[in-house]
């Protein structure tokens, strides 16, 4: 992840950005030259800007990936195979930052947490990684349960350590895994709902964009929301993966 | 012209094979002998000269020591990743191979690395593609499993430079698979491609949408394929020889392939044969046979067929796909003409297989596709392009030895990860990196890539500096590094020590000595071919002289005639084939009139058209037939 200090809202869209191609000297825009196909150095900004996009997050996906194809027909190596070679690095350049970047934007989770990520907000670390890396430091993970869910997930780990030990004893027990995939599947709907919440906070964002320079404090209060969202979207999503993984074992 | 002379090149476990785009079709180059298909068998003759494919399959079984087969499942590998493979087969390591060091094949008293050992057999391959083109070749896309890993892709590149080609793309196998496949079609869907090949196993999904092949998934296992079988029939044929005749042939290398051979023979025969009889010939006149019924044989190898099944899932998972979603599966490999991996593809991906194309052959020609897309493209590659992906999570070692992973596996390449390092100490200038690859969590469970060590870090107090370190996986799936201290605007310098693989300057030293050879075999089969044309257009020469024609020239056309033949036979006694061929033009310009005359006079001969330049040659009618029947392996 880049740590870019760039300012998202009111950052141009990058085709209003003209320069002139370095090889015909015509004024382009942004990747490639319109004129006579030649890839440009790039330029550093953010996902959003590379598209030309807005940093918006309700974003239209199959747009998106028209103009992922688009450019990839411009920017590939493959097809600047025969450039010379500082072009042909620019090329490599180019399509890596466009590989990444509609990667990030195409997925809901990771673009919001790209924007925040611009927005200089951190999301607590849940990741499976860190969990294993809190176990092998035997350092204590910080990892803050949603209290409305306190009573339920408690309830559910106790139900996982005794699947495994059944499982350990050679021994199934139908009716507990019964109970366990009823409670995965409200699990389930309960992250679907989630989801449903940050479509909401998307659109709030959205707005602020529109309406151009926002005040800071409204900025943060929007960002706040989804930080919440994400993180006990993030904690559901693994204990999921921890009942499918104990429920396949 | 030659710059566009791109081949595409399947360098497989069992063949290997040589392709290129002719006019709008990809077809084959056929090898000396004929043939499409080129054993990936190098062997040493009596005079320690390097000796590749069917010839130095036989080798095999007379001179096992002098042989070696099935290299593929040493690249990029180090010693102790190959403790199974050891147990199967019979790579012979150096006495003297040090931990850490590349591996060493001995071959009779030489000693050969996996990439020098792939570079013999990419050089033949570039000598039956220069016999085919009548001149140099020295660019190449070669393909590689899918699921290779950053050295075992290095290690073919090494290979590449090594044998005298440019490497200009590693292509994924099954993907290639796709390109010939859809070169026909051009149609959008989602195409499965299950590739079972001699050492490797593939599945890759791809989106193909307007030209785009997207690939969506791939997973894979770089040790499964139809040597898995071969070696579990070499093994009961060796329990059941111990059994019945108290002979242990497990260290008797001739008997160990012999058995092989019919085995392998055995296995073919059953993909459409309801049994087979094997009959071997043991050390001592006694004979090994024995009956296997399909039946038998499909239950025996159903173990390493159902290996396949784990990726796929996988596969399917990842792309966020379910059976029904994809709209056509596609057979690549040898290994799926065995009816039961047929029936198991259909069973997992619940529709009838594709099999329309060679599938010994479309990795080939799905290379050369690549190729003249690479070259710039023609009317039957126009819009295609392929974006593929890397098969392995990139990740880096953080404290406590986990894995960080900073790439995931599926991301379309080229692909970048920017991270940002600082020192704990004050003063510090250098920071060591450890890149991994692979899914598992802990560093120690990952393939080591290589560790990196950051220096010219300018002094700070701890935690201030602040370097950026830029990861690359370009679009052959290798990785590169870049680093930069933000703070002082200074380019650190990276020491690279790749964990496993050779090293820029070890990869320098073998390309000059195999490189210095391949340009005196081209100079010698050029001397060869040019002497061949001085007989020619001499004894053309000869019948034109008694001709009723040479009486029409005047004296000074004679006496110019005399000259020039004077000087292409004394030039023709030295080894200049250049020359030979200069003073060969001369003579035909010369000998033009001569040739009309004689035509005029309705006189056959062969004195016209036999300029034989190398043009010509390119666009002649040598090409071979693109669906020339898969030679025995």
């Amino acid at each position: 992840m880049t740590k870019s200090a760039l300012t998202v809202i009111g950052a141009k869209p990058l085709s209003e950005d003209t320069h002139s191609c370095w090889s015909c000297g015509s004024m382009r825009a942004a990747h490639f030259c319109e004129s006579c196909g030649k890839v440009q150095p790039p330029v550093p900004v953010d996902y959003f800007s590379f598209f030309g996009l807005p940093p918006k997050l309700d974003v239209d996906v199959p747009a998106l990936e028209k103009s992922f194809y688009e450019l990839s027909r411009r920017l590939h190596p493959d097809l600047n195979a025969r450039a010379g070679s500082q072009e042909q690095e620019w090329s490599l350049e180019q399509s890596s930052l466009l590989n990444d970047a509609y990667r990030t934007l195409r997925d809901p989770i990771k673009r919001t947490e790209y924007l925040l990520h611009l927005e200089g907000v951190e999301l607590e670390e849940q990741s499976k990684s860190a969990t294993e890396q809190a176990r092998a430091t035997g350092v204590m993970k910080k990892q803050i349960v949603p209290p409305d869910l306190l009573e339920e997930v408690f309830e559910l780990n106790m139900q996982l350590e005794e699947l495994r030990m059944n499982k350990k004893m050679g021994e199934g027990d139908p009716a507990l895994i019964a109970e366990i995939g009823k409670q995965k599947l409200s699990l389930e709907a309960k992250h679907e709902a989630l989801l449903q919440e940050l479509r909401t906070y998307w659109k709030s964002w959205d707005d602020l964009v529109d309406r151009g320079h926002a005040p800071t404090e409204e900025r943060m209060q929007t960002t706040k929301k989804m930080v919440d969202v994400l993180n006990r979207r993030n904690y559901i999503r693994n204990l999921v993966r921890d009942v499918s993984t104990a429920l396949e074992e | 012209m030659a710059s566009d002379r791109i081949v595409g090149i399947d360098l497989g476990t069992t063949n290997s094979l040589v392709a290129f785009m002719q006019g709008e079709t990809p077809v084959v180059i056929p090898g000396d002998d004929g043939l499409n298909l080129l054993p990936s068998v190098v062997a040493l003759d009596a005079n320690n000269q390097p000796v590749v494919g069917n010839a130095a399959r036989n080798s095999l079984i007379e001179t096992p020591e002098r042989a070696v087969y099935s290299i593929k499942r040493l690249m990029g590998r180090g010693v102790e990743d190959i403790q199974e493979e050891l147990k199967l087969f019979p790579f012979r390591l150096a006495d003297d191979m040090q931990a850490g060091e590349v591996l060493r094949i001995t071959l009779g008293d030489k000693t050969f690395t996996p990439p020098e050992i792939s570079a013999l057999i990419l050089r033949q391959l570039k000598r039956s593609a220069e016999r085919f083109f009548g001149g140099p070749v020295t660019k190449a896309v070669i393909t590689v499993p899918a699921y290779f890993n950053d050295a075992q892709r290095q290690a073919t590149k090494d290979a590449g430079r090594i044998a005298g080609l440019e490497v200009l793309r590693l292509v994924n196998e099954p993907t290639a698979a796709s390109l010939a496949y859809g070169l026909d079609k051009k149609q959008n869907g989602i195409v499965a491609v299950y590739d079972l090949g001699g050492g490797t196993f593939d599945i890759s999904i791809l989106k193909l949408h307007d030209g785009i092949f997207e690939v969506i998934a791939t997973n894979g296992d770089t040790h499964l394929g139809g040597d898995d079988i071969d070696n579990l029939l070499i093994n009961i044929a060796l329990d059941d020889v111990r059994g019945d005749l108290g002979l242990d042939l497990r260290r008797n290398a001739e008997a160990v392939q012999a058995i092989r051979k019919a085995v392998i023979e055995a296995k073919i025969a059953l993909s459409s044969q309801p049994s087979v009889k094997l009959d071997i010939e043991l050390p001592g006149g006694q004979h090994y046979r024995r009956e296997i019924a399909r039946e038998q044989y499909e239950e025996l190898i159903q173990p390493v067929i159902d290996r396949t099944v784990g990726p796929c899932k996988q596969a399917m998972k990842d792309a966020g796909l379910k059976p029904e979603q994809i709209d056509e599966v596609v057979l690549v490999g040898g290994s799926t003409r065995i009816p039961k991996v047929r029936a198991l593809v259909k069973e997992l991906f619940r529709r009838e297989p594709h099999t329309d194309l060679n599938p010994d052959e479309v990795v080939a020609l799905g290379a050369a596709v690549q190729a003249n897309i690479l070259g710039g493209g023609s009317e039957a590659t126009e819009n295609m392009l392929l974006l593929d992906v890397t098969p392995l999570s990139l990740g880096i070692e953080v404290a406590g030895g986990v894995t960080d992973k900073i790439i995931l596996r599926n991301s379309t390449i080229p692909a970048s990860a920017t991270q940002f390092y600082t020192t704990q100490i004050d003063g510090q200038t250098n920071v060591a990196i450890h890149v991994l690859q692979g899914e598992r969590e802990l560093a120690k469970d990952c393939r080591s890539l290589a560790r990196f060590d950051l220096k010219g870090i300018p002094p700070m107090a701890a935690g201030i500096p602040r370097v950026e370190v830029k990861f690359l996986i370009d679009a052959n799936g290798i990785l590169h590094v870049s680093a930069r201290e933000q703070r002082s605007g200074k380019e650190a310098e990276i020491q690279v020590q790749p964990s496993y693989g050779l090293s820029d300057e070890q990869v320098e030293g073998m390309i000059l000595d195999s490189f210095d050879n391949a340009e005196e075999d081209f100079r010698q089969r050029q001397l060869i071919e040019a002497r061949a044309e001085t007989s020619t257009i001499l004894t053309a020469l000869e019948k034109g002289k008694k001709s009723a024609a040479w009486g029409q020239l005047t004296t000074d056309e004679k006496k110019q005639i005399a000259k020039m033949e004077k000087a292409l036979v004394a030039v023709n006694a030295e080894e200049d084939y250049q020359a030979i061929r200069k003073a060969i033009d001369a003579l035909n310009q010369g000998t033009m009139r001569l040739a009309e005359l004689m035509m005029d006079t309705a006189v056959s001969s062969a004195l016209k058209g036999k300029n034989m330049n190398e043009t010509d040659l390119g666009e002649g009618p040598t090409a071979p037939h693109p669906m020339a029947k898969a030679e025995f392996e």
